[in-house]
C-alpha cells in the first residue's frame, strides 16, 4: 500500500493532523472529502497535493453530504471505496445537521474528525470542541459553553461505528481506523489532536501532550462496535487514584490563567463525563 | 402520450425519462409535488434512482455535488427559501464544472412571508454560474427538463429550469409526454479511488481567475449547444421564442408562465392594429444578447424581481445598449393578467411610462 500523505506538506511542525493523515494507510480504496480546515492546506495548494490518494475539497458546511453523494455513487456503480469525510471539530459544529442526518440514514463511508478544540485555520477561535475555561482569540477569558461530547452524540444515532481515539495513541488509532475501513455504514472516530499553535506549546510535545491528556482523564478512549468498552490504552484511567494530576495536563498556554478553583472545578467535570462513560457499559 | 399534467409533473416525468443516478431533495412549497412524485416513482420501481432524504436543500445540493463528482446523472429540485439556503452549493457544483439538473419553482423570498410566484430566487443565481431557463408551458417544462440533461453534460455546466409557483407549478395543461432516450452521460472528469486528483484544492489568483474566465466563457457558447438541442426537444426557438416581432414597432421583452397571458394582450392590441410584439426570453444564462439586437425601436422590459435600481431583467437588457423602458410587476404573486398586461402595453405604447415604474 502506498502512503496516503507525502512528507513535505504544508501543516505546522509538529501538527498531530498529518500524524493522523498518516495512519489512512490502514484503510482500503479511501476517497477524502475535506472541508475547510487545517486539512484543506496540509492537502495540498492547486495544482500540488500532498495526498496520494483522490480528495475531494468540500466547503465548510458540506463534508457529510458530499461523502453521502459519492457513496451513494458508488453504489450504484458498483465502486468499492471508503469514503472518509476527514474534518476538523469546526465542520462538525457549521456541518452538524447533515452529520446527523447522515448517521441517521447510515450512510455508508467514514467520518473522522481530527480535532484540535478550536478553529485554528483561522486562528484559533472557540469551537464546541473547546476545552472548557480554555482560552482562544474569541474567548480571551476562556471558553465559558460546555463541551460537546461530538463522539457520544454520534453513538445515540445508533450507528455501526464509533470510536474515540488520540495522536498520543497511534497504535491503538491505526487499529481503529483500519477497523472502520473494514466496515460497511456509518463509522465515526473522534481523534483528539493537540496542537502545537493554537495550545501553545513547544511543537515536539504533540505526543506528550495527547497522552496526558489520557492519563488525567480529560480524553478518554472508548469504541463501540455493536458492544461499549473502554480501550485497553486507557482503561486504567478510569480509577481516579491512576490518573495523572490535571495539572500536568493544562500546562499549556491556553490555559496559563486558571487558578486552583478553576482547576478543581475542571476535575469536576472529567469526574461527571467519567461516570457518564462508565453507565454505558 | 397525452397527459392532463401540472408543471410540476411535467417534470417529474421528464426527470423519470432522464432516469438519475441520484435525485436529493428537500421539500419546499410549491416545488413538493416534483419530488413526492420521484419518490413514489421509485418506490414502486418504476424509476431505477436513489432518493436521498436530506435534512436540508443545503445538503440536498452537497448530495448531487458529491454523486456528480462520482460521475452519476443527478437530480434536485427547490423554490425560495431552499435556493437561497443552498446558495453556497450552487456556487460550488458550477465551479467543480459538474453537470447536474435542478428545477426551480420560482417564488418570492421573505421577509415579509410569501409563498407566491415572482422570479427573485431563480435570479439570484444569474452570476454564480449556472444555465438558467424559464418555461412558459407545462409542455415547455417537460421538453426543457430533458433538454437540460443534454446540454448539461455536453457542456460540464448545471441547469436550472424555472417555472411559476402555482400559476405553473400547480395547474394542469395536456402534456405529450415523448418517451426517449437520452444519450450517456458524460462529464469532464470523475473522482474514483483510483483517480489521484485534488479536486477544488485551494488556488493562488491565477488558477481560480482561469476557472472563472473558463466558465463564462463555456456559458457563453452553451447557447450554440442550446439552439442545436432545441429542436429536439420542442423546437421552441433556442434562447428566445419571438411572437409577432417580425413587423412589429414595439417590443415587449419578459421571460417565464405569465408570458402567456401577455402574448394574449399582444393579440387583443394587434386586433387594433398596433403592431407589438414580444420576445420572450427561455434563457437567462447564457444571457441571449444577439437575440436582442434586433428589435423594434421602442422596447418595453416587464420584470418579476428587482434590483435596487430596476428591474433585473431590465438592467440585463440595458447592458446590452438596448434603450426599455422597465417596469416591475407579479411580485409576490400579484396577479397582473390579461387585462392588466393589456392597459401596460397600451400605456407604453401611448409612451406614458416612465423609465422605471413598479405596477403596484
Ligand atoms: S494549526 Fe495546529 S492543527 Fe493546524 S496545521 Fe498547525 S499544528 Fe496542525
Amino acid at each position: 500500500m502506498v502512503a496516503v500523505i507525502l512528507p513535505g506538506n504544508a501543516s505546522c511542525q509538529g501538527c498531530p493532523i498529518s500524524m493522523a493523515m498518516r495512519c489512512l494507510d490502514e484503510i482500503e480504496n479511501p476517497v477524502l472529502v475535506i472541508p475547510a480546515g487545517c486539512s484543506t492546506v496540509i492537502a495540498g495548494i492547486h495544482p500540488n497535493s500532498a495526498m496520494k490518494c483522490p480528495v475531494v475539497h468540500s466547503p465548510f458546511t458540506a463534508a457529510p453530504s458530499v461523502a453521502c453523494g459519492l457513496s451513494e455513487a458508488y453504489k450504484r456503480m458498483g465502486v468499492r471505496a471508503n469514503v472518509i469525510a476527514w474534518m476538523g471539530d469546526g465542520a462538525v459544529d457549521i456541518s452538524f445537521s447533515a452529520l446527523s442526518a447522515s448517521a441517521a440514514r447510515k450512510d455508508d463511508y467514514i467520518t473522522i474528525v481530527v480535532d484540535n478544540e478550536a478553529y485554528m485555520n483561522t486562528g484559533t477561535q472557540a469551537s464546541l470542541s473547546t476545552f472548557w475555561k480554555a482560552r482562544t482569540t474569541t474567548s480571551p477569558a476562556g471558553k465559558t459553553e460546555e463541551r460537546r461530547n461530538i463522539a457520544l452524540l454520534m453513538l445515540a444515532h445508533r450507528i455501526e461505528y464509533a470510536a474515540t481515539a488520540s495522536v498520543g495513541y497511534l497504535r491503538d488509532l491505526k487499529r481503529k481506523f483500519r477497523k472502520a475501513g473494514e466496515m460497511r455504514g456509518f463509522r465515526f472516530i473522534h481523534v483528539h489532536a493537540p496542537c502545537p499553535p493554537g495550545w501553545r506549546f513547544p511543537s515536539e510535545k504533540t505526543v506528550e501532550v495527547a497522552r496526558k491528556a489520557v492519563m488525567s482523564g480529560a480524553w478518554i478512549l472508548w469504541e463501540y462496535d455493536g458492544e461499549f468498552r473502554l480501550s485497553k490504552e486507557g482503561e486504567r484511567y478510569a480509577l481516579k487514584e491512576n490518573r495523572i494530576p490535571l495539572r500536568e495536563y493544562l500546562k499549556q498556554g491556553r490555559f496559563s490563567h486558571l487558578d486552583d478553583k478553576e482547576i478543581e472545578e475542571l476535575e469536576k467535570k472529567i469526574d461527571e463525563e467519567w461516570k457518564t462513560i462508565l453507565k454505558l457499559f | 402520450m397525452k397527459k392532463l399534467l401540472t408543471s410540476n409533473e411535467a417534470i417529474a416525468e421528464a426527470v423519470r425519462i432522464a432516469s438519475p443516478d441520484i435525485i436529493a431533495a428537500y421539500p419546499i412549497t410549491p416545488q413538493s409535488p416534483i419530488v413526492e412524485k420521484l419518490a413514489e416513482m421509485v418506490d414502486s420501481g418504476v424509476l431505477d434512482s436513489t432518493f436521498v432524504r436530506v435534512e436540508s436543500e443545503h445538503s440536498a445540493m452537497a448530495v448531487i455535488h458529491g454523486a456528480a463528482t462520482a460521475g452519476a446523472r443527478v437530480f434536485t429540485a427547490t423554490s425560495s427559501h431552499g435556493l437561497a439556503y443552498m446558495f453556497e452549493m450552487c456556487w460550488w457544483i458550477a465551479g467543480s464544472r459538474l453537470p447536474a439538473v435542478m428545477a426551480i419553482a420560482t417564488r418570492s423570498i421573505g421577509a415579509p412571508w410569501n409563498i407566491h410566484g415572482d422570479h427573485t430566487d431563480i435570479m439570484s443565481l444569474r452570476d454564480a454560474g449556472w444555465i438558467l431557463a424559464m418555461a412558459e408551458s407545462a409542455q415547455e417544462a417537460f421538453d426543457m427538463t430533458l433538454q437540460a440533461f443534454v446540454v448539461s453534460e455536453k457542456v460540464c455546466i448545471p441547469v436550472a429550469i424555472g417555472i411559476d409557483a402555482f400559476t405553473m407549478s400547480h395547474t394542469a395543461e395536456v402534456v405529450v409526454v415523448r418517451e426517449t432516450k437520452l444519450p450517456d452521460r458524460k462529464q469532464n472528469y470523475r473522482i474514483h479511488p483510483e483517480t489521484e486528483v485534488a479536486v477544488n484544492a485551494v488556488t493562488m489568483g491565477d488558477a481560480r481567475m482561469k476557472a472563472r474566465y473558463d466558465l463564462a466563457r463555456d456559458l457563453e457558447s452553451s447557447a450554440k449547444v442550446i439552439d442545436r438541442t432545441d429542436t429536439e426537444f420542442g423546437g421552441y426557438g433556442g434562447m428566445v421564442e419571438r411572437y409577432r416581432l417580425d413587423d412589429a414597432d414595439y417590443a415587449v421583452v419578459m421571460a417565464g408562465g405569465w408570458s402567456g397571458d401577455a402574448k394574449e394582450a399582444v393579440d387583443m392590441l394587434r386586433e387594433e392594429n398596433i403592431r407589438i410584439g414580444l420576445l420572450r426570453l427561455r434563457f437567462i444564462r447564457p444571457f441571449p444578447e444577439k437575440e436582442l439586437k434586433n428589435l423594434p425601436p421602442r422596447v418595453l422590459v416587464v420584470d418579476r424581481a428587482n434590483t435596487g435600481i430596476r428591474g433585473i431583467l431590465g438592467v440585463e437588457v440595458s447592458a446590452c445598449g438596448v434603450d426599455c423602458k422597465n417596469v416591475i410587476a407579479g411580485i409576490g404573486g400579484k396577479n397582473v393578467g390579461v387585462t392588466g398586461f393589456y392597459s401596460l402595453f397600451k400605456k407604453f405604447v401611448d409612451g406614458r411610462i416612465g423609465d422605471v415604474e413598479w405596477l403596484l
